[in-house]
C-alpha cells in the first residue's frame, strides 16, 4: 500500500480577519508535504466540521486571534463527536492565554501552539500524531 | 471494505470521503472499490470547468452549484489544485469560493492535489467522479487546476467541458492555437465587464465559424460570475449540451472514446507497476557497468525485463 498523504484543514472561525498566521502555517504544512485544505476566513464551526468530513481530513487547524477560542474549540469538538468523527484531530494557535490552554486540551484539543512557536515544531507534532492515527487504523 | 462501500453507495458522506481517499492513495482496495462502483455509475452529468489561473473557475462553479440546487439536483464537486513538485504538499483552496455550500447536505465538495499529474487533473479524478456518480450525485462538477494551453485531460472525463476565458489574455493568434481551445463544448468569457470583452467574443466567434455545419457548435457566453451575471444562460447551455449528447451519436461516441482511454490508462499503470518490480530485481552494479561500457544497450535490457515480466506474471481470474 502506498503512503497515506496527510490532509489538514486550516481555517479561521468567527469574525477576526487576521489570517497571516493561518497562511504561514498552511505554507509550512505544504512545504512538509501535506495537503492543506484552506477554507479562508469567517467560517462557522458547522462549515469547518462538514468541510473536514467531506475532505476526509486527518486534522483541523484553527487560528484564532479574537479571544473566542473556548467557544469555537468546544463547539467544533462537540460537532465532531455528534457526527461520529472524533478521530479528526483538532489543534490550534493564535492569541490564546496560557491559562486557557489546559482547559482546551482537556476539552479534546490535541495541541495549542502559541505565538513564537517554530513552524517545524507544529509540523513534527502533526506528522507524529497523524502517523500514529494512521498506524492504528491500518492495524 | 464492502460495508464501507455500501454505506457510501447509500450516500453516507463520511464513507464517500473515506473511499475517495483510499482510491486516491492507490491502496490495494482500489480495484475492489471501482469494480463495485462501476455498475452503479453512469447517471450523473459530469461537467468540467477549465481555464487559466484566475479566470474565475471556482466562482463559476459556486454559482453553477446554486443553479443545479435550484433544479433540485444533488451536486458533487471535485476541485483540483496543484501539488508541489518539490515537497509533494499542496494548498487546496478552490473551495474558499464555495464555502457557503459547505453545510448543505445536497452538496459534496472534495479538493484534490494533482500529485504529479500534468494534464490539469489528478490521476484519481476519474475514479473520484465515478464514485460520486455511483453514490447518487446527479451532477458532478470538476474544476481543473488553472491551465495553460495544453492540459486537456478533462476531455477524457467530462460530458460537457466549459472553458473560461477572460479579456486581455492575448491576441487572436492565441485563440487559433491548438490544444485547450479545441476541447471546449461551451466557451465562457468571464469577467466580461472588463475592457476588451467584446474583442475576445468576436475573436472566438470568428474561430468557431470554421465549425459551422457541425452538429454542436460551441456557444460563446458572457458572464460576470462574481455578480451572477450570465450564469442562468450558462446553466441552460449546459443542459442543452446534455440533451444534445443524449440525442446525437456524438454522445455515445464520446463515452466510447473515454472508456478506451480509461482502459489504456489502467493497462499502462498496471504494466508500469509490474515492469518496475522486474527492473528492481534486475538492476545491479554489474549491469549498470555493462551499460556504461557499451557492452549492452538500454533497449536490450528493457526488452529482457519486459520478457521476464510477461513470463513471470501469473494469469488473473
Amino acid at each position: 500500500m502506498s503512503e497515506k498523504k496527510i490532509r489538514v484543514i486550516v481555517s479561521k472561525p468567527g469574525l477576526d480577519g487576521h489570517d497571516r498566521g493561518a497562511k504561514v502555517i498552511a505554507r509550512a504544512l505544504r512545504d512538509s508535504g501535506m495537503e492543506v485544505i484552506y477554507t479562508g476566513l469567517r467560517q462557522t464551526p458547522e462549515q469547518i466540521v462538514d468541510t473536514a468530513i467531506q475532505e476526509d481530513a486527518d486534522a483541523i487547524g484553527i487560528s484564532i486571534l479574537s479571544g473566542a477560542h473556548n467557544f469555537y474549540f468546544s463547539k467544533i469538538i462537540e460537532l465532531l463527536k455528534e457526527k461520529d468523527a472524533s478521530d479528526i484531530i483538532v489543534f490550534g494557535g493564535g492569541v490564546i492565554p496560557d491559562d486557557d490552554i489546559a482547559g482546551l486540551l482537556e476539552m479534546g484539543a490535541g495541541a495549542i501552539f502559541g505565538p513564537g512557536t517554530s513552524t517545524s515544531k507544529c509540523v513534527e507534532w502533526l506528522r507524529e500524531t497523524v502517523g500514529n492515527k494512521h498506524n492504528l487504523e491500518s492495524n | 471494505m464492502q460495508e464501507l462501500i455500501n454505506k457510501a453507495l447509500n450516500g453516507n458522506v463520511r464513507s464517500i470521503a473515506r473511499i475517495i481517499s483510499i482510491v486516491e492513495n492507490e491502496s490495494q482496495f482500489t480495484e475492489e472499490i471501482m469494480k463495485t462502483m462501476y455498475p452503479h455509475s453512469g447517471n450523473a452529468h459530469i461537467i468540467g470547468v477549465t481555464g487559466s489561473p484566475g479566470a474565475g473557475k471556482s466562482t463559476l462553479v459556486d454559482k453553477l452549484i446554486e443553479s443545479s440546487k435550484a433544479d433540485g439536483k444533488n451536486v458533487g464537486v471535485i476541485a483540483v489544485d496543484p501539488t508541489s513538485p518539490f515537497s509533494g504538499g499542496a494548498i487546496l483552496a478552490d473551495r474558499i469560493r464555495m464555502q457557503r455550500h459547505a453545510v448543505d447536505p445536497a452538496v459534496y465538495i472534495r479538493s484534490m492535489g494533482t500529485r504529479g499529474s500534468l494534464g490539469g487533473l489528478s490521476r484519481s479524478t476519474y475514479e473520484a467522479a465515478l464514485i460520486l456518480d455511483a453514490c447518487g450525485k446527479d451532477v458532478v462538477f470538476i474544476e481543473t487546476v488553472g491551465v495553460g494551453q495544453s492540459e486537456v485531460d478533462i476531455m477524457k472525463i467530462a460530458d460537457t467541458v466549459c472553458l473560461a476565458l477572460v479579456p486581455g489574455m492575448g491576441d487572436d493568434i492565441q485563440i487559433m492555437k491548438a490544444g485547450i481551445m479545441e476541447i471546449a463544448d461551451i466557451l465562457v468569457i468571464n469577467k466580461s465587464d472588463r475592457d476588451g470583452s467584446e474583442k475576445i467574443v468576436a475573436e472566438v466567434q470568428t474561430m468557431l465559424d470554421l465549425l459551422k455545419g457541425k452538429n454542436w457548435v460551441p456557444p460563446v457566453l458572457k458572464t460576470v460570475a462574481e455578480k451572477g451575471t450570465g450564469v442562468k444562460e450558462l446553466s441552460n447551455k449546459i443542459l442543452c449540451h446534455k440533451e444534445f449528447l443524449q440525442t446525437d451519436p456524438e454522445g455515445r461516441n464520446r463515452k466510447l472514446r473515454q472508456l478506451t482511454v480509461e482502459i489504456e490508462a489502467i493497462l499502462q499503470r498496471e504494466l508500469a507497476k509490474l515492469t518496475e518490480h522486474q527492473w528492481g530485481q534486475h538492476k545491479d552494479e554489474q549491469l549498470m557497468e555493462k551499460l556504461l561500457n557499451r557492452e549492452t544497450d538500454p533497449y536490450t535490457v528493457a526488452g529482457k525485463i519486459l520478457e521476464d515480466t510477461l513470463l513471470n506474471t501469473p494469469t488473473r481470474d
